[in-house]
């Protein structure tokens, strides 16, 4: 059992987060927006917390908010808000400054993924896979 | 000089005037449309529309003959990564970041993106002097060329009340750069005599600031000898 803290909880990271909870980690989602716990409790039986996840209200690069999100504690970080430059900011800080054993940034900007890729750091770009779908769907065209 | 600015808000706007003004070539790269137009009226070729964290971007800026970055939005993860992508990606010798929120200062240090600068952290150092306790004000390092600037503020009864500039001995490798009197500030002759309330501005080696303190104590029994050394000082800076 891993204690996973997910940055942004919009469609993808509230998404998996619900995932990670059922699989029996320990999950912990900052967000910003409050609407994204509406989102968490969303399709499930009770609320969020009383699922056992943990909510933290607050931006990702507030030291206060990722502390009180447990990032100290963590295992896995990642990092799913809908802005590039904040993935990539808090997770190299994640990484570097908090020495989080496992950080995933997502990246929308392909040429970017594959930069910070080549640094070292484990970047997925859903930019990416959507083209390779595109194309393999044209191949037959 | 080349120097590409990311961000044509009054900072990066006023940069480019400055170092235009200096025969320096400038590209600035502003990534909203509406400010783009009204500065690329002033500016024309010399900006670009565009998101200067994306790297085609930096590329068509001609970011990999430049010789400085400023990245001066008011983003502080924008100006970290546009930093970090200039020194790390495209080897730019010299970077310079805007530190929007003096909390974030410590990730731009953390990823070795230095210098960087934050106005509310110097503001706020400025209020510090209304403090008594603090004695000297540090003001910037420039940790390159191995350089602090710090403010002393003049104490009451200092002996150096009624002094020319001249006349004050600092330790070596310390020279008053300038000097804040009733909210002004002005560059000091040799003549210039200082007054009570007078803040100074002083320019250091590394390691000084406690040399300097402990001096404005000892003031009063040491006489002018650096005094060639400031003189030279003086007549050589071109000013703030």
């Amino acid at each position: 059992m891993s204690f996973i803290l997910i940055v942004g909880a919009g469609r993808v990271g509230s998404t998996v987060a619900r995932t990670m909870l059922a699989n029996g980690h320990d999950v912990s989602v900052l967000d910003e927006d409050p609407l994204s716990h509406e989102r968490l409790d969303s399709g499930m039986d009770t609320t969020w917390e009383d699922a056992g996840g943990r909510f933290t209200l607050g931006h990702g690069l507030e030291i206060d908010a990722l502390r009180e999100a447990g990032i100290e504690e963590a295992d896995v970080f990642i990092a799913a808000t809908d802005g590039d430059n904040t993935n990539l900011t808090i997770s190299q800080i994640a990484g570097k400054h908090y020495q989080v054993p496992r950080v995933i940034c997502r990246v929308m900007d392909p040429a970017r993924a594959e930069w910070y890729a080549e640094q070292g750091l484990h970047t997925i770009c859903p930019t990416s896979y959507a083209i390779e779908m595109f194309e393999r769907a044209l191949e037959e065209v | 000089m080349y120097v590409v600015i990311a961000g044509a808000g009054k900072v990066g706007w006023n940069l480019a005037r400055e170092l235009m003004a200096k025969r320096h070539e400038v590209t600035v790269i502003e990534s909203d449309r509406s400010r783009y137009l009204t500065v690329e009226q002033e500016l024309e070729h010399a900006i670009q529309y565009g998101d200067a964290t994306e790297l085609w971007v930096l590329e068509r800026a001609g970011i990999n003959r430049a010789d400085l970055t400023i990245a001066v939005t008011g983003d502080d993860e924008d100006n970290l990564l546009i930093c970090q992508l200039a020194k790390e990606k495209y080897l730019c010798e010299r970077i310079i970041a805007r530190v929007n929120n003096p909390r974030n200062r410590q990730y731009f240090e953390l990823l070795g993106i230095q210098p960087a600068v934050s106005a509310t952290d110097l503001i706020l150092r400025l209020i510090e002097h209304e403090v008594p306790s603090y004695g000297t004000v540090h003001l910037l390092d420039l940790r390159d060329e191995q350089l602090e600037i710090i403010e002393v503020e003049v104490p009451e009864g200092s002996p150096v009340i009624g002094q020319r500039v001249s006349e004050i001995t600092l330790p070596e490798g310390s020279l008053i750069i300038s000097i804040l009197r009733d909210g002004r500030g002005f560059v000091p002759k040799a003549d210039t005599v200082v007054q009570d309330g007078d803040e100074v501005l002083l320019v250091l080696d590394p390691g000084l600031e406690e040399a300097i303190t402990e001096h404005r104590v000892e003031l009063e029994e040491q006489k002018a000898k650096n005094l060639a050394e400031l003189r030279f000082g003086l007549e050589n800076w071109d000013g703030p």
